[in-house]
C-alpha cells in the first residue's frame, strides 16, 4: 500500500510542478510590475526601474524562462523570492499560512461533521418538515455567494451588537491589535473574531455535505443489505445507523476532494472581507499590485492543498471501503 | 413533491415503475414532464427564472433611466418613485444598473454553462469510448486542470480581458469548470461502451464517432441537461465572485458581481446599493438550482451524481 | 406436524404514477414445520412481494391487507419492536442476490454473529464462535479464517451459503427463501439446494421456497403454489400439480419448458403474449388474453381457487372440471408449430461448408486489482486454447458456467481482430489477415443477439432506426432500408407499424424478437446467440426458441448458441461444446454428449440440471461438485478440472499422477464425440 501511495504522491508532485510552472508563466506574462513604477512623481529613470525590477526578479525585459529559472532555483532552497515591496515572500507566507489553515481546517471539519449529521437526518426523516426545511436552507445557502454571506453576517453582527449594546461579535481582523490582559482574555478575543468568518465558511460546507449525504443515505436506504439487516431482527433505526450510515459515508470521501477547491475559493472571500491576513487575501492584493512572486507562491500553496485533500480523500476511501483495499 | 416512497424498500424498482406507467400509455417524455410538474418548488423555480429573463431584458424599457446616465440631482438617494432602487454615489440609477448587471450575469451564466457542458460531453465521451492513450491524455489534462486552482488562474488572467470582449471571459470561465462533469461523462461512457446495444453497433461496423453521437450522448442526455442547468448557477456564482474582486466583468460593463462589490463598501449605511443586486443574484441561482434538482428527480429519481462547483 | 405459518387473503398494493399497483390480490397458504412449500411464478406475479409482506419488510407506502399468523399470532399491524423480535428468530429469510444482500463493509463473520447476538444474550466471543460453527455447517472451508473475509471476497455460491447460515442462526421455525439460486450456476445451485436441505434438517423449519424454476420445485417441494398476476392460480401436492395440472397457465408453463430428458426434438408449446400489467387489471381472469381455452365467462368473472376432484388440489379456472375430465395435456391446449429443417441441413455434415472455424484461440489479459490503487497482479487466461467449427445450417451449443470464457470467446470472434494466439476463420477468411474493407464486408455475414433485450436495444432510438442502423452503415439506400425494416418486423412476428415505436414500448419477448430482427438485417450466414432466452420470463421463452428454429429452417442460418442452460441447448442444438476454464473439454453431437457424457464435468453439469418431473427428480442421484470454479488467473497444473473432479478423487493410488502432470487433450469417444479426460468411462459403459 505504501508503494501505491508513493506512486500516487509522485504523480501528484508532477501535477503540482506543472501547475506552478503554468501559474508562473501566466502571471509573469499577464501581470505588469513595471507599471508600479511608471507615472511616479518625480519620474524614475528607466535604468533605475530596471535595476529595481532586476533586483526583485520581476523585469519583463528578462526572458520569462530565465526569470522562472531564477525563481525556481530559490524555491529549491526554500526561498520564494521577493514581493514588490522587496520583502521576503517566504517570511510573509510564514506569517499568513497559519491564518488560512486555521480557517480551512476548522471549516472542513465542522462543515463535514454537521453536514453529515443534517444529511442523515434529512434522509431518515425524508419528506418530513425537518427534511424540507434543511433542503430549502441548503439551497438558499448554496445559492448565496460567500461574499454575500459574509457581508450579511457582518450586517447581522452589527445589528446584534447595537441591540445588545456590547461588542459581542467582532468582524474585523483575527484579533484586536494591542489588546492587553490575561491569557483567557486573549483567547476569548480570538474566539470572538473567529466566529463570524468560520460561520461564513461552515454554512456553505454544511449545506454542501448535507445534500450529498442525504442522497447517499437515500441510495443506501433502498439497498438489499439494509433489508437483510432488518430481516435478521435489527430494529429499523439501529440498522439505519449501523449498516446504512456506515456504508453511505463512503462516497463522502470522494466529495471531500471535489469540495475542497470550493472551500479554498470561499476562504479567499472570507479573509478579504473580514480582514484576515491569510493567503487568500494576499493573493487578491498581489494580483492588484502585480506581485508575480507572491501570486505564484499562493498558487503553489493552493495546488499543494488540493493535492493533500486528494490524498486524504483516497486514504479515507480506502479506510472506509474494504473493497478497494489490497490484501 | 414526489410521492413519498419509504426507502427501506425493495422498491418496485424504477424500471418496473416506468414499465407499468408506460403500459398505461405514458411515454418517457410525458412521464418526465409529469414528475417535474409535480414538484411545485421546481415549477416555481422555472417561473421565477422566466420572470428574471423577462425582467432583465424588458425591464430596462420601463424606466426612463439608462444604466450609463447620471442624475446629477440625486446622489445616494434611497429608493423612491423616480429612482425605484435608489441612486449611487455618482447619481446612477440603481434599477437600471441592476437590470443591466442581471442581464450580463444571466447571459454569462447561460453561455458558460453551455460551453462547459458541451466540452465535458465531447471530452468525457471520447475518453470513455476510445480508452487507451486517448483516455490517458485527456484524463491527464483533466487532472491537471483540477489541480490548477481555476479561480486563481482566472484572476491571474484578468488583466488580459481588460478592454476586450466579455466573451473571452465566458470562454475562460467555461474552460475551468468542465472537468468534473467530464469525469462523470467518462465514467458513464465506459459503462455504456460495455452495454450491449453499443457492442451490437460496433459488431455491425458502425464507426466510432457515429456510435458516440447516436448512442452514447443521447443516452446521457438527462445527465447533460441537468448538468448544464446546474452549471448555469455555478457559472453565475463564479462570475460574480471574480467580478467582486475586479477580476471578472470589466468596466464600463456591469454585472451583479461588480454592483455588489461597489455596494458592499457602504453596505452598512446605504444597503440599497447592494441589496437589490444581492437579492436578484440569490434568486437567480436558487431558481436555477431548484429547476436542476427538479429535472434530476424527474429524469432519474434514484440518481445522485457527484458534482462540485468552481 | 403443526401449522406454524398461516397466510390468508393477503393483499398488497402500491401507489404508482399510473395508479395503484395491485401486486398481491388475495393469497392464502399455510406451512407446517418440516414441510417445503414451493411458490412458483414469473416476475411480477407477486411472489416476492408476498414474502416481504409476511416479514413486514415492505415500504410503508404499501397497503397490506388480510392476515399473517405465526403460531396463531397475528403479525400484520405489529410495530417495529414486536416484529423485530420475530424476524430472524421465528421467521428468517434468504434473499436472491447475496452480493447486494450483505453489507459490504463488515466481515461475514461479524454479520452472522450479529444475527446471533440480536436475539440471544451472548458475549461477543461466543457469537463469533457460533458464527464460525454456522459457516462450517453450511460447508465453507476453513470457516475460522473465512469468517474474517468481506462479502466481496466470496464467490456467489459462498455468499449464498453465508445468507443461509445467517437465516438458520437462531433456529427459526420458518425459512423463506426468495429465489435463492437464481443468480447462481447450475452446479452451485445444486450445492445450495443441498445446503438448504441441511439447514432444514438442522432446524426442523418449514421452508417457503419462492422461485420461477419449476425444475427446482419438482425435487425440493412437498406442495406447490403457482402464482399469476398477483394471485395463486393452482395449488396442490407436487405430484398432482406436475402430473395433473388443471389450470391452462400451469399447463402452458410445463409444456413450454425444454426438457433435458427429452429424447427427440419436439416443438415447445408456446404461451403467446406476456403477463398483464398490475395497474388497472380488468375484471375477469387475468390469463384470458393468453388462454386458448377462454370462454365468455372468463372475461367477466375471475375464477376463484376451487378444489378439483382431489380437495387438496385447487385450481382457478372456470373449465377445470372439463380439463380434468378430458385429461388435457399441454399439447392438447396449446397448438405447437411444426418446424422443418433447412435444405442445407439435410446434407451430411462433411459435405457442408464451414462458416466458422476457431483454432487454438487464446485471449489473455492482465488482471488489475484495486479501485483507488491499481496494479497488475497476474494474467487472466480467459480463453486458453479453444477449437471448434460450425458448418452451414448447423447449430453449435457452447455451454459452461459463468466465468468459463464463453463470452470472451464470442467477443473475440465478433470483433474480427487478431487474437492473442490462434486463428478465427469466418467463411474461409482468416480474421488476422483482413484489411479494413474486407473486415467490414465480412461483418455482414456475422451477427449477434445478446442476452438482455432491454440492454441490447438503444432506448433512445425508435425500432425502425435500430433495425436500419446496420443497413445504413453498409450503404443500403434509404428506400430499400425502409422496405427491409418492414420485412424484418414481419419475419419475427411483429408488424411494420411497430417501426416508429421505442424499445420500451414492447414486452420482453417482443424486444428479443426485435433484437433477432436486427441480427438478420444484413442477411448473415452465422448468428451468434449469447444466452438469447435466459433473461426472458419462463412463459415467453418457448415462443422465442420456436422463432429461432423457424428462422434457421427458413433462412438456412448457422447458429453459435451460447448458454448455461443445458436443457435449452439440448432442445435447439445439433452439436454441443462444453467449456471449462477457458478450454473445451468435451464436444460432439448433442445426443452423444448428453446421453453418454465422457467427461466428469459434463456428467456433473447434466446431473445438476433440475428436471420438472418430481418422481424422476427424486430418484436422481446427483454428482455434486466440490467448491467453485477456480479463477482463470490461477489455473491448476495438469488437468484443470482435477481439483473438483469426483473421478480423480476416486482414482486408485498411482493413477492420479497423470491428471496432476499432464493436461489431457480431446480424444475421440465415438462418432462425432470427443472429450479431454485421461480416464473416460470404458467403452462398455457407453
Amino acid at each position: 500500500m505504501a508503494r501505491f501511495l508513493l506512486r500516487r504522491l509522485l504523480n501528484y508532485a508532477v501535477l503540482v510542478a506543472l501547475a506552478t510552472t503554468l501559474g508562473y508563466f501566466l502571471a509573469g506574462t499577464t501581470l505588469h510590475p513595471r507599471s508600479n513604477y511608471e507615472g511616479r512623481n518625480p519620474p524614475l529613470s528607466a535604468a533605475s526601474i530596471n535595476r529595481q525590477l532586476d533586483d526583485l526578479n520581476l523585469n519583463d525585459h528578462t526572458p520569462i524562462a530565465k526569470r522562472f529559472g531564477r525563481w525556481l532555483g530559490g524555491v529549491v532552497h526554500g526561498d520564494f523570492g521577493k514581493t514588490v515591496t522587496g520583502d521576503s515572500v517566504t517570511a510573509e507566507m510564514g506569517r499568513r499560512i497559519g491564518v488560512s489553515l486555521r480557517l480551512l481546517v476548522i471549516g472542513s471539519f465542522l462543515g463535514g461533521l454537521l453536514g453529515v449529521g443534517v444529511g442523515v437526518l434529512g434522509a431518515v426523516r425524508q419528506y418530513h418538515f425537518s427534511d424540507h426545511a434543511s433542503a430549502v436552507l441548503s439551497f438558499v445557502i448554496l445559492s448565496t455567494p460567500v461574499f454575500l454571506v459574509a457581508v450579511l453576517l457582518k450586517l447581522a453582527a452589527l445589528n446584534l451588537n447595537q441591540l445588545t449594546g456590547v461588542q459581542l461579535l467582532d468582524y474585523t481582523g483575527e484579533y484586536t491589535p494591542g489588546l492587553s490582559g490575561g491569557g483567557a482574555h486573549l483567547v476569548l478575543d480570538r474566539v470572538r473574531h473567529l466566529i463570524l468568518p468560520t460561520l461564513s465558511i461552515v454554512l456553505g460546507q454544511i449545506a454542501f455535505y448535507s445534500r450529498y449525504q442525504r442522497n447517499a443515505m437515500l441510495d443506501v436506504l433502498g439497498s438489499d443489505f439494509l433489508r437483510t439487516a432488518q430481516a435478521k431482527g435489527l430494529r429499523r433505526n439501529h440498522a439505519l445507523i449501523k449498516h446504512g450510515l456506515r456504508t453511505a459515508l463512503i462516497p463522502m470521501a470522494t466529495f471531500f476532494a471535489y469540495n475542497f477547491g470550493l472551500l479554498v475559493t470561499g476562504a479567499t472571500f472570507t479573509e478579504k472581507i473580514f480582514g484576515w491576513h491569510g493567503m487568500g487575501e494576499w493573493f487578491v492584493d498581489s494580483v492588484t499590485t502585480n506581485d508575480v512572486n507572491a501570486v505564484v507562491t499562493v498558487t503553489l500553496f493552493v495546488a499543494v492543498l488540493v493535492l493533500i485533500a486528494g490524498m486524504l480523500s483516497d486514504l479515507a476511501y480506502a479506510a472506509l471501503d474494504p473493497r478497494v483495499r489490497i490484501r | 413533491m414526489a410521492i413519498p416512497t419509504d426507502p427501506i424498500l425493495f422498491d418496485l424498482d424504477e424500471a418496473a415503475a416506468l414499465e407499468s406507467a408506460e403500459a398505461a400509455g405514458l411515454s418517457r417524455g410525458r412521464l418526465v414532464l409529469r414528475r417535474f410538474l409535480r414538484r411545485r418548488l421546481s415549477v416555481a423555480g422555472l417561473a421565477v427564472l422566466v420572470f428574471l429573463f423577462v425582467l432583465a431584458f424588458l425591464g430596462p424599457y420601463l424606466s426612463k433611466w439608462d444604466y450609463r446616465s447620471h442624475d446629477f440631482n440625486a446622489f445616494l438617494e434611497p429608493p423612491s418613485w423616480s429612482h425605484w432602487f435608489g441612486t449611487s454615489q455618482i447619481g446612477e440609477d440603481v434599477y437600471a444598473q441592476t437590470l443591466r448587471g442581471l442581464q450580463k450575469s444571466l447571459i454569462i451564466g447561460l453561455l458558460a454553462a453551455l460551453f462547459s457542458t458541451g466540452l465535458a460531453a465531447v471530452v468525457g465521451a471520447s475518453a470513455g469510448y476510445y480508452g487507451g492513450w486517448v483516455e490517458r491524455v485527456l484524463m491527464w489534462v483533466v487532472d491537471l486542470l483540477l489541480v490548477l486552482p481555476g479561480f486563481l488562474i482566472l484572476a491571474i488572467l484578468s488583466p488580459t480581458f481588460r478592454g476586450r470582449t466579455w466573451l473571452l471571459f465566458v470562454i475562460l470561465l467555461a474552460g475551468f469548470s468542465w472537468m468534473i462533469t467530464a469525469r462523470v461523462v467518462r465514467g458513464l461512457s465506459i459503462s455504456l461502451r460495455e452495454r450491449e446495444f453499443v457492442q451490437a453497433a460496433r459488431f455491425m461496423g458502425v464507426p466510432s464517432w457515429q456510435i458516440i453521437l447516436r448512442h452514447l450522448l443521447p443516452n446521457m442526455s438527462s445527465l447533460l441537461i441537468i448538468d448544464a442547468t446546474i452549471n448555469v448557477g455555478g457559472a453565475i456564482l463564479a462570475e460574480t465572485g471574480l467580478s467582486y474582486f475586479g477580476f471578472g466583468v470589466q468596466p464600463p460593463d456591469v454585472s451583479l458581481g461588480t454592483l455588489i462589490a461597489d455596494g458592499t463598501r457602504s453596505a452598512l449605511t446605504f444597503p440599497w446599493l447592494f441589496l437589490f443586486a444581492g437579492g436578484l443574484l440569490i434568486t437567480a441561482v436558487l431558481a436555477v438550482s431548484v429547476v436542476g434538482d427538479g429535472l434530476r428527480d424527474a429524469f432519474d429519481p434514484n440518481a445522485a451524481s457527484p458534482r462540485g462547483r468552481l | 406436524m403443526s401449522e406454524v405459518l398461516a397466510v390468508s387473503e393477503l393483499t398488497v398494493s402500491f401507489p404508482s404514477e399510473a395508479g395503484p399497483v395491485r401486486a398481491v390480490r388475495g393469497m392464502s397458504y399455510s406451512v407446517s414445520s418440516g414441510e417445503v412449500l414451493g411458490i412458483v411464478g414469473e416476475s411480477g406475479s407477486g411472489k416476492s412481494v408476498s414474502a416481504l409482506a409476511v416479514m413486514g419488510l415492505l415500504p410503508r407506502t404499501a397497503r397490506v391487507g388480510g392476515s399473517v399468523r405465526f403460531h396463531g399470532r397475528e403479525l400484520l399491524g405489529l410495530g417495529d419492536r414486536e416484529l423485530s423480535a420475530v424476524r430472524g428468530k421465528g421467521i428468517s429469510m434468504v434473499f436472491q442476490d447475496p452480493l447486494s444482500a450483505l453489507t459490504p463493509v463488515y466481515t461475514v463473520g461479524d454479520q452472522i454473529a450479529e444475527a446471533v447476538s440480536i436475539h440471544t444474550d451472548v458475549s461477543k466471543n461466543e457469537a463469533a464462535r457460533r458464527a464460525v460453527e454456522l459457516l462450517e455447517l453450511v460447508g465453507i472451508p476453513e470457516p475460522a479464517i473465512r469468517a474474517r473475509a468481506f462479502p466481496h471476497e466470496f464467490s456467489g455460491g459462498m455468499r449464498q451459503r453465508v445468507m443461509i447460515a445467517m437465516a438458520m442462526a437462531n433456529d427459526p421455525d420458518v425459512i423463506i427463501a426468495d429465489e435463492p439460486t437464481t443468480a447462481l450456476d447450475v452446479t452451485i445451485q445444486a450445492q445450495i439446494l443441498e445446503v438448504l436441505g441441511t439447514a432444514q434438517e438442522a432446524t426442523g423449519a418449514a421452508i417457503v421456497m419462492i422461485t420461477h424454476d419449476l425444475g427446482v420445485v419438482a425435487g425440493f417441494a412437498d406442495r406447490v403454489m403457482v402464482m399469476y398476476a398477483g394471485r395463486p392460480v393452482e395449488a396442490g401436492g407436487v405430484d398432482d400439480l406436475f402430473y395433473r395440472p388443471r389450470m391452462p397457465y400451469t399447463l402452458g408453463l410445463l409444456g413450454s419448458l425444454p426438457r433435458l430428458d427429452a429424447t427427440e426434438r419436439e416443438p415447445l408449446t408456446p404461451l403467446e403474449g406476456s403477463p398483464p400489467s398490475l395497474v388497472g387489471l380488468p375484471s375477469g381472469c387475468p390469463f384470458v388474453p393468453r388462454c386458448p381455452m377462454r370462454i365468455d365467462v372468463c372475461s367477466d368473472t375471475e375464477p376463484p381457487l376451487a378444489p378439483t376432484a382431489d380437495p387438496r388440489h385447487t385450481a382457478a379456472c372456470h373449465r377445470r372440471t372439463e380439463i380434468e375430465a378430458r385429461e388435457l395435456g399441454p399439447a392438447d391446449i396449446f397448438p405447437a408449430p411444426l418446424v422443418g429443417a433447412a435444405a442445407v441441413a439435410r446434407l451430411p455434415r462433411e459435405s457442408r461448408q464451414p462458416v466458422l472455424e476457431v483454432r487454438d484461440l487464446e485471449r489473455h489479459y492482465p488482471l488489475m486489482k484495486g479501485v483507488v490503487f491499481r496494479r497488475q497482479v497476474g494474467t487472466v487466461r480467459a480463453v486458453d486454447g479453444v477449437s471448434f467449427d460450425i458448418r452451414e445450417g448447423e447449430t453449435l451449443g457452447l455451454v459452461g458456467e459463468s466465468g468459463c470464457g464463453k463470452t470472451t470467446t464470442i467477443v473475440q470472434i465478433l470483433t474480427l481482430a487478431r487474437p492473442t494466439a490462434g486463428t478465427v476463420v469466418v467463411l474461409g477468411r482468416d480474421s488476422a489477415r483482413l484489411d479494413r474493407g474486407e473486415r467490414r464486408a465480412l461483418r455482414r455475414n456475422l451477427s449477434v443477439v445478446f442476452q438482455d433485450p432491454l440492454a441490447s436495444l438503444d432506448p433512445r432510438l425508435p425500432v425502425g432506426d435500430i433495425l436500419s442502423e446496420g443497413l445504413r452503415t453498409h450503404g443500403v439506400p434509404k428506400q430499400r432500408r425502409n422496405r427491409r425494416v418492414g420485412e424484418l418486423l414481419r419475419l419475427v412476428g411483429l408488424g411494420p407499424e411497430h417501426a416508429s415505436r421505442y424499445p420500451q414500448d414492447f414486452s420482453g419477448g417482443q424486444r428479443q424478437r426485435i433484437a433477432i430482427a436486427r441480427a438478420l438485417a444484413l442477411e448473415p450466414r452465422l448468428v451468434v446467440l449469447d444466452e438469447p432466452v435466459s433473461a426472458l420470463d419462463v412463459s415467453i421463452r418457448a415462443g422465442v426458441i420456436n422463432l429461432l428454429e423457424e428462422l434457421r429452417a427458413r433462412l438456412g442460418l448457422a447458429y453459435l448458441f451460447v448458454a448455461h442452460d443445458l436443457s435449452v441447448v439440448r432442445h435447439i442444438a445439433d452439436r454441443v461444446a462444453v467449456m471449462y476454464l477457458g478450454r473445451i473439454i468435451e464436444s460432439g453431437a448433442v445426443s452423444a454428449v448428453f446421453d453418454t457424457p465422457a467427461h466428469p464435468y459434463t456428467e456433473a453439469l447434466l446431473s445438476a440440471i433440475p428436471i420438472p418431473d418430481p418422481r424422476r427428480e427424486r430418484a436422481r442421484r446427483r454428482v455434486l461438485l466440490e467448491g467453485d470454479l477456480p479463477s482463470p488467473f490461477d489455473i491448476p497444473s495438469g488437468c484443470r478440472f482435477r481439483a473438483r473432479c469426483p473421478r480423480y478423487a476416486a482414482l486408485p493410488g498411482g493413477l492420479g499422477a497423470r491428471c496432476r502432470e499432464e493436461e489431457p487433450v480431446r480424444l475421440p469417444q465415438g462418432a462425432d464425440h470427443d472429450a479431454a479426460c485421461h480416464y473416460p468411462p470404458a467403452p462398455a459403459a457407453i
